[in-house]
């Protein structure tokens, strides 16, 4: 079983649900497909998603929500398969 | 009033210090970690840090500027624009902080910030607002009714929709009739909620608002702002006045705009928004704000008062300091917001280090800018470097002077949209004056040699 670790494509704040008063995006241990939507990143007032990036079950987040993060930054790993 | 603290960051933050700084006020900004090093923080006699970069935890945290207000003693809170600035709960806690709020009463801004109330109160102001059914319209015989007053094009809007989503613009009676069940049935599965209402579309509509002020006693305008020039809803290019706007509306429009005022008996700076209608030469309320806007510089330009000075002697207490006799605007001003996004990137933000910064000067230029050669545009926070602001006694020589003003802009570190707005400073629709709040993403897709889709060399 191998890991994938998901990146922000940016810097910014991330952010792991869609508005504050919705539920976040996914759970840790969810399972999630490659496509999906796994948090956001603000960056100057625009919405970028971040992706899981492989099938897998989404086993941690390394930051919290709304942490700074830098482009390239690790944010989640997805064991895969 | 002695002390100001400034809830801001940005070139805002500091174009109210310099005119606090002028009229003796002991200044604070306020900052976020990531801003430490801004201009507006040196330029402040001190600062407060009030959280981490994220605006929700530091600039929009109400509790902790009011925190910084009572420690650094001060007795009057500019808000600036953006952040807290309309927010009635954050005024109402300065007001009850025994603090000066600089901007209208908690009441104005709840009032003004509610669009269902504010339609309401232009209307009994006598201020003219978009045609329509005032309400759901039950079925097609009531729509038809409707549409019969306000003449075709009519547009169907969703009651739960906004942001352009939930709408159906249609051309007669026969479409109207077939559409209405459709959209209805379209509004219930995307919003949940079968309602909708219908209002005059208003087909190459312009964006023209009129700046206000009041003292409580007496409402003045300082004439109006053409605000079309539009990307993704956001003003790209302002001007004072507007292109040729009819010496008839513009004296229908400020006198609606100034009724308005003195109906909630507003206390500093407004600005009302019309909609405008060129075909009819007809214009309609779309909302107040109740602060001081991005674009005042072109205001103060054309009309040679202080229009922060102003709301801070207001907000101190004094009567306003002009009559509306007094006002008489001159020559013809341009503001361009120069932006670090990367046009050739889909205007794709792009925070960084200013490596080199060299903004445009000369004579009637004017830049308000919150940043320096060597400082940080961080990615926390709106993406204005500066407004390149020109004047000219008339709109072809402020237009000869913007280009010139926006070929000296040197920017090294980050990209910024400066080359897109030189270009667009050239485009025939632009010169005219011809254009609407939807011509300028037009412009970006007509790939003719008028167009402005990037050609590479």
């Amino acid at each position: 079983m191998s890991e994938h670790t998901v990146r922000s494509p940016l810097p910014g704040v991330f952010y792991r649900r869609p508005a504050p008063d919705q539920p976040p995006f996914v759970e840790e241990g969810g399972t999630v497909s490659a496509d999906q939507t796994i948090g956001l990143v603000e960056i100057m007032k625009q919405y970028q998603e971040v992706k899981a990036g492989a099938d897998g079950s989404l086993s941690a987040f390394v930051v919290e929500d709304q942490a700074v993060l830098g482009a390239g930054d690790p944010v989640a790993t997805v064991e895969v398969g | 009033m002695r002390t100001l603290l400034v809830a801001n960051r940005g070139e805002i933050a500091v174009r109210i210090l310099r005119a606090a700084r002028e009229l003796g006020l002991r200044t604070v900004a306020v900052c976020s970690e990531a801003d430490v090093d801004a201009l507006h923080v040196r330029m402040a006699d001190e600062h407060r840090v009030i959280g981490p970069p994220s605006a929700t935890r530091s600039y929009l945290d109400e509790g902790a500027v009011l925190a910084a207000a009572a420690e650094s003693g001060a007795d009057a809170v500019h808000p600036g624009y953006g952040f807290l600035s309309e927010r009635a709960s954050f005024a109402q806690r300065v007001v009850d902080a025994g603090l000066a709020f600089v901007g209208p009463s908690p009441e104005a801004i709840r009032l003004m910030g509610d669009k269902v109330l504010a339609r309401q109160t232009a209307a009994e102001a006598g201020v003219p607002t978009v045609p329509g059914s005032d309400g759901p319209v039950p079925d097609v015989h009531a729509a038809l009714a409707v549409a019969e007053r306000t003449g075709y094009p009519v547009a169907i809007k969703a009651a739960a929709g906004g942001g352009g989503r939930g709408i159906r613009m249609v051309e007669s009676a026969e479409v109207l009739r077939e559409a209405l069940p459709r959209v209805q049935g379209e509004a219930q599965s995307a919003f949940g909620n079968a309602e909708v209402y219908l209002e005059r579309y208003v087909p190459a509509a312009r964006h023209v608002e009129v700046q206000v002020f009041g003292d409580g006693e007496r409402f003045v305008h300082l004439g109006e702002r053409e605000c079309s020039l539009q990307r993704r809803r956001q003003k790209v290019v302002e001007e004072a006045g507007a292109p040729d706007l009819p010496a008839e509306v513009r004296e229908r429009m400020t006198r609606s705009a100034v009724a308005l005022a003195a109906e909630v008996g507003y206390h500093g700076a407004g600005t009302v928004e019309f909609l405008y209608d060129p075909q009819r030469t007809e214009f309609y309320f779309i909302e107040m704000n109740t602060r001081i806007q991005v674009e005042h510089p072109v205001t103060e330009l054309i009309t040679r008062r202080d229009l922060v000075r102003e709301q801070l002697t207001v907000a101190a207490g004094e009567p306003l300091s002009f009559t509306q006799e007094e006002i008489r605007p001159e020559g013809h001003a341009l503001e361009f917001r120069l932006t670090a996004e990367d046009p050739d990137l889909g205007f794709f933000p792009s925070p960084g280090t200013l490596t080199r910064l060299n903004l445009p000067a000369g004579p009637f230029v004017r830049v308000d800018s919150g940043l320096v050669q060597g400082g940080e545009v961080p990615p926390f926070y709106d993406s204005l470097l500066a407004k390149v602001v020109v004047w000219g006694d008339t709109r072809e020589t402020a237009l000869a002077r913007g280009r010139r003003a926006l070929d000296e802009v040197e920017v090294e570190g980050v990209a910024t949209t400066a080359p897109f707005l030189r270009r667009l400073a050239d485009h025939p629709g632009f010169v005219a004056g011809q254009y609407h709040t939807t011509s300028l993403e037009e412009w970006m897709t007509d790939g003719s040699e008028d167009g402005l889709v990037r050609r590479s060399a």
